[in-house]
């Protein structure tokens, strides 16, 4: 049997992100993924997390990220939730634009988009729920765009 | 590996030798104070050679940009030598290579910067 799913609930610091980066780098190397995939993977959940420590939940030591991590044996999938006021994904500005190409921040969910091959938005009371999937095997968008 | 930083002198440029992770946190606290303490020192022609970064993160990438605009602001020039081909890719992916001055030969790049 490949299911395997675990979950972390953890606290909102810096020290949680690079744990939460750390485990999914494991399983990547686990479920297979290339040595490029498997730094995708990893940078995209670090920067979910990234957002979920420091923006959902403020750095706020009252408040958890909860990570949890699912190889399908055909996917690996990630959950990453907050217990912050919520994000709006629509309302995030586009990081290539001319106005915001040289801005400091704002490129995080750029990028889980860019590295992963589905990333979903859910609202949760409170907070915000993102999951990131990467198929084995599966085309990369970042190379995707570079051959088009 | 958490980032490393060290300077050299080479014919008026400062090349900054970058090791490591350039992640929140650390990697990009010490790259930010770096061209910070370079910029109060009237330093004007900053290298940072890149060739030893493992990985970025989009903090890290925020601070490379931070540092070519607030370097240029300051009438100096900030270019970027030895991309990884991950840093490459990051950089590609965000539109940013061809906002930076990329160089992957340090005499060249060296000799690139204004007189």
């Amino acid at each position: 049997m490949n299911e395997k799913r675990v979950s972390y609930t953890l606290d909102s610091t810096l020290d949680s992100v690079d744990k939460a980066e750390e485990a999914a780098a494991k399983l990547a190397v686990n479920a297979g993924f290339s040595d490029e995939d498997r730094y995708r993977i990893a940078i995209a959940v670090r920067e979910a997390a990234v957002n979920a420590v420091l923006h959902g939940n403020g750095s706020n030591p009252q408040k958890k990220m909860t990570v949890s991590y699912e190889n399908t044996g055909e996917s690996l999938v990630i959950t990453i939730a907050d217990q912050g006021n919520g994000l709006d994904p629509k309302c995030i500005p586009d990081p290539l634009a001319p106005e915001n190409l040289l801005k400091q921040s704002g490129r995080g969910i750029f990028l889980i988009r860019s590295f992963m091959d589905e990333v979903r938005f859910r609202a949760l009371e409170p907070g915000t729920e993102i999951t990131l999937i990467k198929h084995v095997g599966g085309a990369s968008p970042g190379v995707k765009e570079e051959t088009q | 590996m958490s980032m490393k930083a060290s300077q050299r002198e080479v014919d008026g440029v400062t090349v900054v030798d970058l090791s490591g992770r350039i992640t929140l946190g650390e990697g990009s606290v010490l790259l930010r104070d770096s061209i910070r303490d370079l910029i109060a020192k009237g330093t004007k022609k900053i290298l940072l050679n890149l060739g030893d970064v493992t990985y970025i993160d989009s903090s890290g990438i925020g601070e490379l940009v931070s540092a070519f605009t607030t370097v240029r602001n300051q009438g100096g020039e900030l270019k970027l030598l030895n991309l990884t081909k991950k840093v490459h890719d990051l950089l590609q992916i965000t539109k940013l290579y061809t906002v930076f001055d990329v160089k992957d030969d340090e005499a060249t790049a060296i000799q690139s910067f204004k007189k």
